[in-house]
């Protein structure tokens, strides 16, 4: 198929349509940050930069990004090692109930944020009589984050192949030695790109979080819900969000040029 | 001499540990496996079975507490109750929508980036498709909130040319939703097309094809598992979703409101457990549905 040049054109302009009403709330956003109105005018009736001088005395959002920064960390850790133990195990061996545990992985993104969260909210209070906190949370976005991992890692997998281990077994390597130095060196990238969107959804997952967290626990999520619909906050809701975006091209900066170098290896 | 056996034994047990492991498979996919499946099985599963008893329990009218007497009433309440079957039908019809319009959407945009576009523009575009991503979803969903309003900047746009805005209800929150769900529909499809190799393209065209014949008969049958990987993500996340609706769609109710008031302001857990049993439900269809395609390999 050989696309002419009409509909190279045509794709290309659809693609540029469809990515600028992508940008376009996002551009909206940054706008109303430096907007006078506390409601939602547009086109805003004056512009400041008083709002952005207040997101930064915010101790209630800069404590809330602390918090949403150690429940991510943390669940990140734990579906990494989860993730990568489970992908190894489905990918090398065959064994009996091997496409039931694959769909049990996929289960937790597959159904509902909504059934996961009160699923573990009434296992936590009900049936376990657990106070909900932090810990709940942290539970909770593991159980969700484990398929990122396990995705990234099992494609790596599926295309490494096992010659190298085979060779570095029959070089004398122990088993431990062979996954430091051979298997774990080509899963890194794959571990790194799987662990990075672990983080930003757990980052940013609220209605799970909603039904798992304590009474002390904000999280950012639940920060800026409880935020949005006042009017005094509303507009420093808006600065945070453009700075997660401005601090977001880092990470994806990070991974692209992982994945970049990736494909120059092969 | 002392030195050199001491390192030889001390070899010889991670050696003999190697060799054990090595030559038992079982052992090996045991340690390998009982970690996940622990967490996976104790948490997860035990936690949605817990949910389905759940469901058949009572509340105490009198303290508000789950009394484990056994009945059907909350099933039977959810299944007849002609609030549960319009909010299911509402629920599900904006599910669908979603789905249909994100898939549309991401088809162009997956094809330009996977076919046309030039190896450096495609990194370009799938950093673009990205970072929305790590913008907050509440932020987005409110950014339509005000995209959306009567004084918006929709409005705004339209009204030289006679439209106006759709404003907040149903249209808005599928609009919201669509737009919400659109880069993960867009990426399974984006590296579905990635191993749709070239050749297959360039033979069907040697034989004779049309653009049109070549994407309906290689591409398409190629393509569907990523396809149905992308529809999984915008269905499940469009039937779960209380908080968009709640923003941008006016006084409408969807399947998670009512599980979201039954567990906080109604504490009726039971309920909300029986209600939360309909999305569970249509998931299992879907998915036996599409499980052939191999679509949760591409997840």
């Amino acid at each position: 198929m050989r696309l002419s040049r009409t509909s190279r054109t045509v794709l290309g302009t659809i693609t540029g349509i469809i990515l600028a009403t992508i940008y376009l709330p996002l551009i909206v956003v940054l706008i109303n940050s430096f907007s006078t109105s506390k409601s939602l005018t547009w086109p805003p009736p004056g512009l400041t930069f008083a709002w952005w001088g207040r997101a930064f005395q915010s101790a209630g959002a800069l404590d809330a990004i602390l918090t949403s920064v150690q429940v991510a960390v943390v669940a990140t850790i734990v579906s990494l090692v989860l993730g990568t133990l489970i992908s190894l195990a489905l990918q090398r061996y065959k064994f009996f109930g091997r496409d039931t545990v694959s769909l049990l992985v996929i289960l937790p993104i597959a159904l509902p944020g909504i059934i996961t969260g009160i699923a573990l909210n009434n296992a936590f209070r009900t049936i376990l009589g657990i106070q909900l906190s932090i810990f709940t949370v942290i539970i909770a976005h593991v159980t969700f984050c484990i398929v990122t991992v396990f995705n990234n890692v099992i494609a790596r997998l599926r295309r490494m192949g096992t010659s190298l281990e085979e060779a570095s077994a029959d070089l004398g390597g122990g088993l431990w030695t062979t996954f430091r130095l051979v298997t774990f060196p080509q899963l890194r990238s794959a571990m790194l790109a799987g662990g990075l969107l672990a983080f930003a959804l757990s980052f940013d997952e609220i209605i799970v979080t909603t039904f798992t967290a304590g009474t002390g626990v904000t999280t950012l999520p639940i920060w800026i819900l409880n935020n949005l619909f006042r009017p005094n906050q509303a507009p420093i809701v808006n600065v945070i969000a453009v700075l997660l975006v401005l601090v977001s091209i880092i990470p994806i900066y990070v991974a692209q040029r992982i994945a970049g170098s990736d494909v120059v290896q092969k | 001499m002392t030195t050199q056996s001491e390192t030889r034994g001390r070899k010889g047990a991670g050696h003999r540990a190697s060799v054990f492991l090595y030559s038992h498979v079982r052992v090996r996919l045991a340690l390998l496996i009982s970690a996940p499946l622990f967490w996976l099985g104790l948490v997860y599963i035990a936690a949605l079975v817990a949910l389905l008893v759940t469901a058949f329990w009572t509340v105490d009218s009198f303290t508000g507490e789950v009394r484990t007497d056994w009945t059907f009433d909350n099933i039977i309440t959810v299944l007849t109750g002609s609030l549960y079957q319009s909010v299911t039908l509402r629920t599900l019809g904006m599910a669908v929508l979603v789905t249909i319009a994100d898939i549309v959407i991401a088809l162009p945009i997956a094809f330009f980036m996977a076919k046309v576009a030039s190896a450096r523009w495609q990194r370009i575009l799938v950093i673009a498709i990205l970072m929305p991503l790590w913008a907050s979803y509440l932020v987005k969903a409110y950014a339509w909130r005000s995209v959306l309003s009567n004084d918006g900047i929709f409005q705004w746009i339209v009204q030289p040319f006679g439209g106006t805005t759709p404003g907040y209800g149903i249209t808005g929150a599928v609009i919201t939703l669509a737009y919400l769900w659109l880069p993960y529909v867009i990426l399974p499809i984006y590296a579905g097309l990635e191993r749709v190799p070239d050749s297959l393209l360039e033979a069907s065209s040697d034989l004779g094809a049309g653009t049109w014949r070549t994407l309906r008969s290689v591409v398409l049958p190629l393509l569907w598992p990523a396809i149905v990987a992308g529809s999984i993500f915008s269905f499940s996340l469009t039937l779960g979703d209380y908080i968009t609706i709640n923003i941008v769609g006016g006084a409408n109710q969807m399947l998670g409101n009512l599980v979201y008031t039954n567990v906080g302001a109604a504490n009726n857990l039971p309920l909300a457990s029986a209600i939360a049993l309909i999305p569970i439900a249509i998931i299992f269809v879907y998915l036996a549905a599409v499980r052939r395609t191999g679509a949760l390999n591409s997840l």
